[in-house]
């Protein structure tokens, strides 16, 4: 049984030296055709426009960081539309087209879609007014106790050199909960 | 034989379950203290009931009993046995189980705990833990069965069951699938039970939470009685989320630890409003305000602890067919509903019993600005919520699929979370009752001022970004006010006492440790804030493809290809590590990155000694990381990409200040601890003595 990782090992390897001279074999031919071509766009550029772009097959990964083997595909993709010109809109308008919207970070801002930026504002908003309405009906002023608290309190800052109204308070707080 | 035993065991305490919550109710209703008093002891057995089903469960997973079904699901026999063990949350069925057991472990916690002056909470705290269980056990006994089978009938069919279908024989797979290679990691063995530890000990709360409603006693008791179980959940969740980014930093090889997943998503939500309870709880014992809305924030967590359970370990929400054809997710939106509607239906009943007792004194006030950060905290969990739930929604409307992703959530939450962190430097100065402008301005603009300072410095220094300068500063600001406070309340205990410094400081943890424990926490998010504003405005990355000897740049560094080698790893896995040396720009050596790529094998299932398919091979992606307090270099060596000494393709990542988030963990776990640690109840809190207004129309007056 503990052969079987082993042989598995022997079987990648052979794969590998496969790949090996695969890798060797284009790594010797791109030069001659990135000399007869445009210049091949660099690994940072494609990732730049991929990172932008979510994978068509899996769930929430941005195809730069994809270790699918149709992601690569994808990414060489990329580097031959920019090989050939095409701009990063034209790119990610070429992905909308053949996989749909889900390639894009975001819904793009059309009918149903707006929701996804509307709704949350709205909500949040109306637990603004909510709160305020709340807060101003729960508020009472309490004038006697705001002039009594005007009184007490020192000129000096307070930060500088704490008051006994709050050495008072912050022992009366230390109090109950010891 | 065994896997018989441990379904019926966990038969026997599904059925526990129930009887208790019926014992309960009949209880409750006939004033019958013996059928409460057998509801609590059914409640007792449940957990060594679910203990020994489990350990059987164990059993199966080390011994090679690939002929049950989730055995070889998760376990295969190159797994060493801690992993075997850990495998047992590894998958949909088993981390039911352990979610059953997690929750009849607390519950038998609660029933232990003195009873006499709550006696009448008992029936219906056991009511909902019961309840919540027996759910849960449902769900492995009749969906989700971790001891079914496989069986070959006469037709070699191989069919999956508990009980022997006609004509069919037990079939014994040679070998098992395996665990997902990402699971195999110590954070992804950690960051389950963590996670599920914060998502289970919610459930207190809420159950004394129901417990007071249906009772309809109004006043604070159910808060006191379950404060530190709130805090020992809220950190169990926290650090759950912790662990789990660290385990996606160093698994995952996108160079990041966060990427507003919707399984992300939905353990966070729970915690938005359990931080949000957290805080909104300390209105309600102070100043006997916001009892409705407490209500409302522990049953909202109670049911985003359900709905998170259910997408972190099924993940199904992505795709409404995905939704349809899960076994477990129809059960679980049921259960969603039924608790929640219940339990606002009895809220919406108790309203006008829960109405506040006294009144704001001033917009200012410390209750004001919390009600503010309770409201910032559901904002946030507005934006999580509507973007997990979203995509489903356009493809049930529209039929279009579509992401919604980090752009979408940094733009939503960033001035969220950035209003947040002002209202940490804010609240904590102002008083309980009343504050006026003039009396924070006077306490904050030292800090202020030389949070601007800082922020110039950084200015000229370090970065012209205006966003990130802005979260620079409410950070400095944070900060500066914490120590402020610190510093502000133990000169005044010096002056009073005659305490010196340390000793003042001793007291104030002493005596306050929720308060100065809680300060502590600020301080450590405002680390972790250092963090996430470095990996979200300063990140860069390159990639390249080197041959050996060849260098690539990025940033202050330098990365040059030294060799490549492959061999067998400690779990049978094959490694192919990279050795890279990094230099600075002066051309000085820093040291080694060794990033490497772990391929596991899929399974021998038909026992030729060789696994069945290379293709079912699973890479692992491990970075190279080198951590300092400035930033961490992460490179990969790409999967996807050869890797020879002629030619591997490696990412690389500048994550600056990436590393303060880890630090801010753990100084938030100290924080937390002062918090939380066990000590005796204050006999003498008594904070507020009012009347309370019982259900059947008695009162009675209470002590808090």
């Amino acid at each position: 049984m503990s052969n079987g990782p082993f042989r598995g090992r022997t079987r990648l390897s052979s794969s590998a030296l496969l790949v090996l001279l695969l890798g060797i074999a284009v790594a010797v031919q791109m030069p001659q055709t990135v000399h007869a071509q445009e210049p091949t766009p660099s690994d940072d550029e494609v990732n730049r426009i991929a990172h932008q772009l979510y994978c068509p097959v899996c769930e929430n990964t941005p195809l730069d960081v994809c270790p699918t083997e149709a992601c690569r595909q994808w990414r060489d993709l990329i580097r031959r539309q920019l090989a050939e010109g095409w701009s990063e809109s034209r790119i990610q308008q070429y992905f909308v087209d053949q996989y749909g919207a889900r390639v894009l970070a975001e819904p793009p801002r059309t009918g149903l879609n707006w929701l996804v930026y509307i709704l949350p504002p709205l909500i949040i908003l109306a637990g603004v007014v909510m709160l305020f309405r709340s807060l101003r009906a729960w508020t009472v002023p309490d004038l006697e106790e705001t002039q009594k608290n005007a009184q007490e309190k020192p000129s000096a800052s307070q930060a500088d050199a704490p008051s006994d109204t709050y050495v008072a308070r912050l022992e009366d707080e230390l109090k109950k909960r010891s | 034989m065994l896997a018989e035993i441990g379904y019926g065991i966990l038969v026997v305490a599904f059925v526990t379950a129930i009887y208790s919550v019926a014992a309960a109710v009949y209880g409750d209703r006939t004033r019958s203290a013996g059928a409460v008093e057998s509801a609590r002891r059914a409640m007792l057995l449940l957990w060594p009931l679910i203990t020994l089903s489990a350990a059987m469960l164990i059993y199966l997973l080390i011994s090679n009993h690939f002929e049950v079904t989730f055995v070889y699901e998760v376990t295969s026999r190159s797994m060493p046995t801690y992993l075997r063990i850990t495998a047992w949350w590894g998958g949909q069925a088993g981390s039911l189980v352990f979610w059953s057991w997690l929750m009849a472990a607390f519950a038998l916690l609660v029933m232990l705990r003195k009873w006499d002056r709550d006696r009448e909470f008992l029936p219906w705290v056991i009511i909902v833990t019961s309840v919540t269980t027996a759910f849960f056990l449902g769900l492995v006994v009749f969906v989700e069965n971790p001891f079914s089978r496989y069986w070959q009938t006469s037709t070699g069919e191989i069919v999956t069951s508990m009980f022997s279908p006609a004509n069919a024989a037990v079939f014994y797979p040679a070998d098992g699938r395996g665990l997902n290679p990402l699971l195999r990691h110590p954070g992804m063995i950690f960051h389950p039970p963590m996670l599920y530890l914060g998502f289970v000990s919610f459930v207190i709360p809420f159950a004394f939470a129901i417990a007071a409603l249906v009772t309809g006693r109004s006043d604070d008791r159910w808060i006191r009685l379950t404060r530190r179980w709130t805090l020992w959940a809220w950190l169990f969740l926290s650090f759950g989320l912790v662990l789990g980014s660290r385990w996606a930093y160093d698994v995952l090889g996108w160079g990041g630890f966060w990427g507003w997943d919707p399984v992300e998503i939905a353990a966070l939500m729970p915690w938005l409003t359990g931080t949000a309870f957290l805080h909104s709880v300390m209105i309600q014992e102070k100043r006997g305000l916001l009892k409705q809305w407490n209500m409302l924030l522990i049953i909202l967590t109670y049911a985003l602890v359900i709905f998170g359970t259910f997408l972190t370990r099924s993940g199904v929400l992505s795709s409404v067919h995905a939704f349809a054809q899960s076994a477990i997710g129809p059960a679980f939106f049921a259960f969603i509903g039924i608790t929640f509607i219940t339990s606002i239906a009895l809220l919406i009943y108790r309203w006008p019993e829960l109405r506040s007792e006294t009144e704001l004194k001033s917009m200012l006030s410390r209750e004001a600005l919390f009600l503010l950060n309770n409201l910032l905290f559901m904002s946030v969990l507005v934006v999580c919520f509507w973007g997990v739930i979203f995509p489903l929604i356009s493809e049930l409307v529209t039929g279009q699929k579509v992401t919604v992703g980090p752009p979408f959530y940094n733009r939503a939450t960033a001035p969220l979370f950035a209003s947040l962190m002002l209202l940490m430097g804010i609240a904590p100065l102002s008083a309980w009752g009343i504050s006026s402008i003039r009396t924070l301005g006077r306490l904050m603009w030292k800090s202020i001022a030389l949070a601007l300072l800082i922020t110039a410095f950084l200015f000229v220094t370090y970065t012209r970004n205006a966003l990130a300068l802005i979260g620079l500063f409410l950070v400095a600001f944070v900060l500066l006010i914490t120590l402020q406070e610190f510093s502000r309340a133990a000169r005044a205990r010096m002056r009073a006492q005659g305490e010196s410094f340390f000793t003042a400081l001793w007291t104030l943890f002493g005596r306050d440790p929720r308060r100065y424990g809680g300060y502590i926490i600020h301080i450590s998010m405002m680390l972790m804030a250092i963090g996430l504003l470095g990996i979200n405005f300063f990140q860069t990355e390159t990639q390249g493809t080197l041959a050996v000897g060849d260098s690539i740049s990025l940033g202050d560094y330098r990365v040059q290809y030294k060799s490549i080698a492959q061999f067998m790893g400690p779990d049978n896995q094959q490694v192919t590590r990279a050795v890279l040396d990094v230099y600075d720009t002066k051309g000085a050596f820093l040291g080694e990155l060794h990033p490497r790529i772990d391929l596991y094998f899929g399974a021998d299932t038909n026992g030729d000694g060789f696994p069945d398919s290379e293709e079912s091979a699973q890479p692992m992606t491990i970075p190279g990381q080198r951590a300092t307090l400035r930033d961490d270099l992460y490179v990969i060596l790409l999967p996807w990409e050869s890797t020879s000494p002629a030619a591997a393709s490696f990412k690389i990542y500048m994550n600056p200040l990436v590393n303060w988030l880890w630090i801010g963990s753990l100084v938030f776990l100290l924080g937390i601890l002062i918090a939380a640690w066990p000590r005796r109840e204050a006999g003498s809190a008594p904070v507020r003595v009012r009347s309370v207004q019982r259900s059947d129309g008695s009162q009675s007056s209470t002590t808090d």
